[in-house]
């Protein structure tokens, strides 16, 4: 007989060192608990009898926890399934809202460097929607061209329908001068949305006080489970709907809300936040050594993103090897017990070429051999340990084997 | 690992022989289309199917990118191999730079012994070096897209389905392991050609220039589009205005790009007795001239007893015991010595010796 499920593969065991937490983080002990508990209670928030009203209880307390956590008010967290969903329903809806307000409205501003989820929604709405896509230059550690974007918008700034900038880059860890990008946008009345997928529990994130009128967010990424997600949106803010049903979340997000997801959201939005700077600062020391250790054994690997601590995330660390394929890194990489990630999105299993590598300036030669290693929650000196013995003979391997792609 | 049920299969097999095995599907579009389920290989279907199979079998799936090397060493050899009127096999050139050339380059330098691949065909290890043989079930044989294989390569190479009986012998063994391709069709086009259509997937590619389709007395009968594109043996797709003085159907006998002509004639006229070849490449020593072999000319065509005639220096010429329709240059001819390889070279002109047979 087939089997149903293949035997269980290794999954943080203590085998394999995990460094990729930017892709996924292991969900905390707690939010299991929350989340199981309240998976075997029956309610659909929507509901009026008593199950309904327990659950739609749960949903509520969580939103105000999510809200607490992160400097917002209960009635600005509109929960999604995610950060792509939060993402789209931002650049969409602000897009949609703005422009029927006043058609001049066409320009969609977004960094070069975004991720998938801001940039794909934009590229959207200039192909089917006629809006146009204004990119907005990084510098070479892949900080926003501050400069740029205000020309950008002075040229015609009756014309921006919005501004998207992310907190902090998922490849390279780079954060964003949110405030001055605000403060920019502000003169001409244009809303920013922010992708603060990576940032929650990494850095300090205050959403009343960035001044954003959007911010995206997702559970996976701070200890909660994939599948749980908000948009924080300030009060006032016009939003069309990109999900039309139920007029759940305020008419804004259609589709029955998860009591489970909620808790778990709220519950590791609570303990990411509060453990956050002790967090950032052990991350820190720990990416310190990490970084020391594969210069070590790499004498020519270049580190990339920011170089001041301050503007970045604590625990990434980007490099490009050169003369190696990114790929041929991740499988050796992989074969040694050591997870991590080119850092760039990828179809049907192959690394595309990175687009904030290419922001950046980097040609495409270098960018092919870009490795990212992230950090987190159960990150050890043991991990560090694990990449500083491979890393140096998985490099000499993929030299030879780009070698031998070239012969 | 395409996808198909062929290559899970031998990851299976490679893997019960006590192989550390990690499955790699090859990505060879750039932008992988999700066409039809019928499609070989390069679709977004294919890779799924691939990573689904390496899972049930429990072992690391990757997917490399040689869609760079592959578009110029396949596809556009492929195109210009037309555009100079031959005719040649992807396939073959696909195993000779691809899969035993740069993906076996990538592995071994990775720190792979072997690839094992889903064809079938036997490598068998004489006391000369390993041996390639014709797979147990002869109707599916693939030894003759394999037969460009130098030793070297064949030493790295593992083909775990050779000694399968029969297709569906493989097909319920993919069932029993819970692979979900068992049933999956086989491929059996180009597989960057996406529709099949390989005809107007050539029309789009090389320039069109309208000439004239001569017989065998230089009499025009008809015109095209242009001679490239044309295969000697082909039938169909022939527009002839005059038709043939007794009737019968015609064929391409001769396809000149230089003078942008292409020659019908009779089934008969067809025939070629005497093949001369090229770039040889032998699975082992190089035969003696006045050798008794036997020749393949196409993919599971029929294999026909010859005398080689002259080996030098990569030219081949073979003398065919009974003459063959359609022989086409650019096509591969395989040599045999009963079911082993003796090696291959690429077909340069065909002709006829003993006239009337």
């Amino acid at each position: 007989m087939p089997q149903a499920h293949g035997p269980p593969a290794p999954r943080l065991s203590g085998v394999s060192a995990y460094l990729d937490h930017a892709a996924t983080t292991p969900v905390q002990p707690e939010v299991v608990a929350v989340m199981a508990e309240e998976l075997s209670r029956i309610g659909n928030p929507s509901s009026l009898h008593t199950a309904g009203r327990a659950a739609r209880r749960v949903v509520e307390e969580s939103r105000e926890q999510v809200a607490a956590a992160l400097g917002a008010r209960p009635g600005e967290v509109v929960l999604t399934g995610g950060g792509t969903e939060a993402d789209n329903l931002a650049v969409k809806g602000l897009y949609w809202a703005r422009a029927a307000a006043d058609p001049r409205r066409r320009r969609v501003l977004v960094s070069a460097v975004e991720h998938h989820g801001v940039l794909d929604p934009a590229e959207w709405l200039a192909a089917e929607q006629g809006a146009e896509v204004v990119h907005l230059p990084v510098d070479r550690t892949g900080r926003l061209d501050v400069a740029a974007m205000r020309e950008a918008i002075a040229a015609d700034p009756a014309s921006v329908a919005l501004v998207s900038v992310m907190w902090a880059n998922n490849e390279v860890g780079t954060a964003q001068p949110i405030e001055q990008v605000v403060s920019i946008a502000a003169e001409h009345g244009v809303p920013v949305h922010t992708d603060a997928v990576q940032a929650v529990g990494a850095l300090p994130v205050d959403f009343d006080a960035s001044g954003v009128a959007a911010l995206s967010l997702t559970g996976h990424k701070f200890g909660g489970p994939i599948g749980a997600g908000a948009l924080l949106v300030r009060r006032g803010t016009p939003l069309v709907p990109v999900l039309h049903g139920g007029g759940q979340e305020g008419g804004v997000r259609s589709g029955s809300v998860s009591a489970a997801g909620a808790r778990a959201l709220g519950v590791a939005a609570e303990l990411a936040v509060a453990a956050q700077p002790a967090h950032a600062a052990r991350l820190a020391e720990l990416r310190e050594r990490l970084r020391a250790a594969v210069l070590d054994a790499v004498p020519d690997a270049v580190v990339h993103g920011s170089p001041d601590p301050a503007q970045r995330l604590p625990g990434l660390l980007h490099v490009t090897v050169p003369g190696c394929e990114g790929d041929s890194l991740l499988y050796l990489l992989d074969a040694r017990g050591v997870e991590c990630s080119t850092g760039s999105a990828c179809t049907a299993g192959v690394p595309q070429p990175s687009h904030v590598l290419r922001a950046m300036g980097l040609d495409d030669d270098t960018a092919r051999g870009a490795l990212r290693f992230s950090l987190g929650r159960t990150s050890t000196a043991a991990d560090v340990e694990a990449v500083a013995a491979a890393i140096g003979p998985v490099v000499e391997r993929a030299r030879t084997a780009g070698l031998a792609l070239l012969a | 690992m395409s996808g198909g049920v062929d290559s899970a299969v031998a990851a299976a097999r490679a893997l019960d022989a006590g192989h550390d095995v990690v499955g790699v599907h090859l990505a060879l579009a750039k932008t992988a289309s999700s066409g039809g389920r019928a499609r070989g290989c390069c679709t977004v279907e294919d890779a799924r199917d691939a990573r689904r199979a390496a899972d049930v079998l429990g072992i690391p799936f990757y997917v490399w990118d040689l869609s760079e090397r592959f578009a110029t060493a396949v596809v556009d050899d492929f195109v210009a191999e037309y555009a100079a009127g031959r005719t040649p096999n992807p396939c073959v050139r696909c195993n000779q730079e691809i899969k035993f050339a740069a993906l076996a380059d990538r592995a071994l330098a990775l720190g792979f012994d072997a690839v094992a691949t889903g064809h079938y065909a036997r490598r068998v290890d004489g006391p000369d070096g390993p041996q390639l043989h014709r797979a147990a079930d002869a109707a599916k044989d693939q030894s003759y897209v394999l037969a460009v294989l130098e030793p070297r390569r064949l030493a790295t190479a593992l083909f775990p389905l050779g000694d399968a009986a029969r297709k569906d012998d493989v097909r319920a063994e993919a069932a029993a392991r819970g692979l979900g391709v068992a049933d999956k069709a086989d491929s059996t086009d180009i597989c960057f050609v996406p529709d099949g259509d390989t005809r107007a997937w050539l029309g789009a590619r090389i320039p069109a220039r309208p000439g004239a389709v001569l017989d065998a007395g230089g009499r025009v009968v008809g015109t095209h589009d242009g001679a490239a594109g044309h295969t000697v043996g082909q039938r169909r797709g022939l527009r002839l205005g005059v038709p043939a003085a007794d009737g019968r159907p015609r064929y391409v006998l001769d396809v000149s790009v230089i003078d942008n002509t292409v020659t019908v004639g009779s089934a008969e006229d067809l025939a070629a007795d005497r093949v001369e070849a090229e770039r040889a490449t032998w699975c082992g020593p190089a035969p003696e001239p006045g050798a008794r072999l036997g020749a393949q000319l196409r993919a599971h065509g029929a294999e026909l007893p010859c005398v080689v005639e002259r080996v030098d220096a990569g030219a081949l010429v073979v003398a065919l015991a009974e003459p063959a329709r359609g022989v086409a240059p650019g096509q591969l001819l395989a040599l045999y010595d009963g079911t082993r390889v003796v090696g291959s070279a690429t077909v340069r002109a065909a002709s006829r010796v003993v006239v009337g047979a």
